[in-house]
């Protein structure tokens, strides 16, 4: 569609990929269909090619931010289902990471959105402060229908909401160090640790270094890795984002010039987006440029991994599993048929529910900031799920595995916690009995 | 933005009213249901048919009968326009609004209120998509049949709006071969219903005159369509030629001999190019041309059926000849054919044309329309509905270039006045909007018009609905 930049706007590097993004647009509007927000409101403003125009005619008019864009640009869950929709490759992606930046440099939010964006941007990424606050949590959930009922506190309700009953368990998962492979090496990995992952679910990792091992590969828990920096990248917070994406560059680049690495493997796929991303993210990075691409290319999904690892296929279990792909993953990464295909071959019967290319509302901290929609969407998820009478659900992102556990009760796994017990390791304690 | 096609002029009385009645639709509409504020009107401004914008006086989203009722009755007594729009999936800016327009959006209203089997029919709400109710029912083994290439997006309120086609249409018919009723606001926001879930209804055919009117003569918010079974098995078949000629022909061919294939789908070179390069659907790119045939039935009856169009296509020098040979693969070659227009984005811009031809003309419309491009120094790709004529030039240009948009324009002119010398007409699917509005003296008399135009008047007097499309902007009777 026509674009109407200035030269001047054009020097900005950010407005002329944007334009460019622009260009390919036709406005044809087959992405309205696909996304979560149009198809929940009911409103062209909440759909991608509402956000879209309303970004163009933003950047266009060099305007700062105002509150009607912020409005649809925040309710946007950034599940990218549109890009898989779209037939002329709009890169929305690029286009609303811009948005959010030109938001959060030209726009100043209401007070409690900002201190809870704070709070938020604060604790998350940091394990230690995180598992501290989920303690507050504890304490502060008797008052979450209270403040539930007062529209700008709703955020915190639902935070509280979302807080694990009980408390972490701790895990040396996490620990700087290297696991030996317990047979013949076959390849050497690093494993990003993540930030909220660990604290919420260890077991996820857990199992992942275990079934690495016991297929003969080396897997480095790097030292001082951290946050991969989705949780603020999704907030306009770019200068935090490329701090965290810096520091994890250098972390796996020092593993590289040590040992060599195949692969640096990832189990929460909201994560493995953003990092395929660094490249694009640091590329006008001189110093940082080149490592970010060459981490880019190295980051694999665990189940991109382990599909190059030619598992032998197993005896039928009885157990039916709804593969719920988180969006992160299918529209994010692309990655569709290698999950189930590894569950299928390791036994299980995997069932494929309706709307699949819907978000489950989890989105990062979108439960948190638009808990209205957010609940929409998971009950909306949750129907669908139950439909396949599954025994468990499986999916790859840990955010989901939030959301959607606490809207059902099938119990919900990750998919390689499912991968590790067929390959030998202990059974999940969620697995049902029997 | 192009400005060839003009707009009514606003009316004065209306945008100086504004303030009021924005404060009047607040009373009748609850509060997320309006659209108001200035940025908010922008990505309202326009629909598939990108060239041309207006902005909205007001949006309205109503999510009952009774509210669009509400609206029009509101409309209708100050003399407010009013411009329908389902998903805005228009190629015709058939949703295109202008400044004194209040836009009556439908997105909010996209329910499946009842389907009955015994009946075989769906009861919808208008803002429901053309894709959701074929999979809503497809579980149980149907569907409804018209498949316009935009329907994952495009609303059932749209498609009667437009009486849309799509691939599938040549064997099952267009919209209003599969619409049954219609529930329907009035101009004056009196609700009416049209028919109902039987073949037809005692008296006149209401149903057949509103099926088609681009929203001029009320707003369908709901539709009872029929539904159709699926059949036993359906398999796309790819042919490629040399020539255009030679596949043109080879249509013409197949169609005299008797035979109804599902869909009879064309694509030249550059079509096929853009649409391989989106779907990887595996179509042959060494070729000129290429029908896609889906053909429908149980094995035998398929094998029966393909072995009769081979051997015509054989006739015609096909060159490859490839079965899809699975659902997986047979889903992709559908995929790449209905995201042409999109996946064309990927290299250009670009108008897309709805002319529809006599079969015997085919290969010759395709041959005047390149040159008809080259002339204009453009680029074209064809991708189309073949079997019954239905031509989609998409004519390619930049438009962030004024002078090659207006090109693209003035070439898309002379293409749809060729469809029409060569016996054909204007419009197959898309609806006029405005896009081919004053093309259409070129098809009718004035006296052909004065009686459209007689009918359109008897349902709204004052010209409010959607009053810049379908007919000329001058020689209307006077509102």
């Amino acid at each position: 569609m026509q674009t109407n930049f200035t030269l001047a706007q054009l020097a900005d590097p950010h407005v002329a990929e944007s334009e460019k993004i622009l260009r390919r647009c036709v406005h044809c509007g087959f992405c309205t269909a696909t996304c979560p927000t149009y198809v929940t409101l009911g409103n062209e403003l909440d759909s991608p090619r509402g956000r879209i125009y309303l970004i163009k005619d933003m950047l266009e008019n060099g305007r700062p931010a105002d509150e009607e864009v912020v409005t649809h640009i925040d309710r946007c869950l950034s599940c990218l289902a549109c890009v898989t929709t779209c037939p002329s490759g709009v890169d929305y992606m690029h286009l609303v990471d811009h948005a959010r930046i030109h938001i959060e440099n030209t726009y100043r939010r209401p007070l409690m959105d900002r201190l809870i964006r704070d709070l938020l941007a604060a604790v998350l990424p940091y394990p230690a402060r995180f598992r501290a606050a989920l303690g507050f949590a504890k304490l502060g959930r008797p008052f979450a229908p209270l403040l539930k009922r007062i529209p700008a506190l709703k955020p915190l309700g639902a935070m509280l909401d979302l807080a694990p009953k009980s408390a972490a368990r701790v895990s040396d998962s996490a620990s700087p160090g290297t696991h030996a492979p317990e047979i013949e090496k076959r390849g050497r990995v690093a494993i990003l640790s993540g930030c909220a992952q660990p604290v919420l679910d260890p077991g996820i990792n857990e199992a992942t270094l275990r079934l690495l091992v016991r297929l003969g590969v080396e897997v480095v828990v790097p030292e001082g890795e951290g946050c991969c920096g989705a949780l603020v990248h999704h907030m306009g917070r770019e200068e935090q984002a490329l701090t965290f994406a810096r520091r994890n560059v250098d972390v796996w680049m020092r593993e590289i010039d040590k040992g060599g690495l195949d692969a640096i493997i990832i189990t929460a796929s909201g994560c493995g987006t953003t990092i395929k991303d660094y490249g694009h993210m640091l590329r006008l990075d001189p110093a940082y440029a080149d490592k970010a691409a060459k981490v880019s290319n190295l980051a694999k999904d665990i189940t991109e991994y382990l599909s190059a690892l030619d598992l032998p296929r197993l005896e039928p279990k009885r157990l039916n599993v709804a593969y719920h792909s988180a969006c992160s993953m299918q529209h994010g990464q692309k990655i569709t048929m290698a999950p189930k295909n590894l569950l299928k071959a390791a036994g299980f019967t995997v069932r494929d529910p309706g709307e699949g290319h819907l978000c489950c509302g989890s989105a990062g901290t979108y439960n948190i900031l638009q808990p209205d929609i957010s609940e929409q969407l998971k009950a909306r998820k949750v129907r669908n799920i139950e439909a396949t009478k599954a025994d468990v659900i499986a999916t790859g992102n840990i955010g989901c595995i939030t959301q959607i556990a606490s809207g059902t009760a099938i119990p919900i796994l990750h998919t390689v916690e499912l991968l590790d017990w067929a390959y030998g390791g202990p059974k999940p304690e969620k697995i049902p009995a029997g | 933005m192009a400005d060839t096609i003009s707009f009514l002029k606003p009316r004065e009385a209306v945008l100086s009213r504004r303030a009021a009645i924005i404060a009047d639709l607040t009373e009748l509409l609850p509060p997320e249901c309006l659209v108001h504020e200035a940025r908010e009107l922008v990505p309202f401004e326009t629909d598939a048919f990108v060239s041309y914008r207006r902005l909205p006086l007001a949006v309205a989203l109503p999510k009952t009968t009774a509210q669009v009722a509400a609206v029009m009755k509101y409309c209708h007594r100050y003399g407010i326009p009013v411009v329908p729009r389902g998903a805005g999936t228009s190629l015709s800016g058939g949703a295109i609004p202008q400044e004194d327009a209040v836009v009556l959006g439908l997105s909010k209203m996209s329910r499946i209120l009842e389907v009955d089997y015994a009946n075989r029919t769906a009861t919808v709400q208008a803002g429901v998509t053309n894709l959701n109710i074929s999979e809503a029912v497809g579980i149980d083994g149907f569907f409804y049949a018209p498949d316009p290439s935009s329907q994952l997006a495009c609303t059932i309120g749209g498609n009667i709006g437009m009486n849309s086609g799509g691939a599938h249409c040549l064997k099952y018919g267009v919209t209003t071969n599969n619409l049954l009723g219609v529930k329907m606001v009035l101009v004056d926001g009196t609700v009416i219903e049209l028919g109902g879930k039987h073949l037809d209804a005692a008296g006149y055919d209401l149903l057949g005159l509103v099926c088609g009117s681009e929203g001029q003569l009320g707003i369908v918010t709901e539709a009872v369509v029929r539904l159709i079974a699926k059949p036993e098995g359906a398999r796309p078949v790819l042919f490629g030629f040399d020539t255009s000629e030679h596949a043109g022909a080879c249509v013409a061919d197949i169609i005299g001999s008797g035979i109804i294939p599902v869909a009879i789908e064309f694509m030249d070179k550059p079509a096929i190019e853009i649409c391989e390069a989106f779907a990887h659907a595996g179509y042959p790119l060494d070729v000129e041309a290429l029908l896609i045939v889906e053909v429908e039935g149980s094995e035998a009856e398929m094998d029966a059926m393909l072995k009769a169009i081979v051997e015509i296509a054989g006739r015609h020098g096909v060159k490859t000849v490839r079965e899809s040979q699975s659902a997986t693969e047979a889903a992709l070659i559908w995929k790449g054919r209905k995201s042409a227009f999109g996946a064309t984005g990927r290299i250009a811009d670009y108008i897309c044309m709805d002319g529809t031809v006599p079969l015997g003309k085919l290969s010759y419309v395709l041959n005047k329309t390149s040159e008809i491009v080259e002339r204009f120094g453009l680029r074209v790709a064809n991708v189309f509905h073949a079997g019954d004529g239905n031509m989609h030039p998409l004519i390619l240009f930049n438009a962030n270039d004024p002078e090659d948009a207006a090109r693209a324009e003035e070439a898309g002119n002379e293409i749809l006045k060729l469809c029409v010398d060569a016996g054909g007409c204007l419009t197959g699917e898309h609806g006029v909007g405005i896009e081919k509005r004053d093309l259409m003296r070129h098809q009718y008399s004035e006296a052909d018009l004065n009686q459209q135009m007689a009918v359109r008047y008897a349902f709204d007097e004052g010209w409010i609905l959607n009053p810049s499309k379908v007919f000329p902007l001058d020689g209307r009777p006077a509102a």
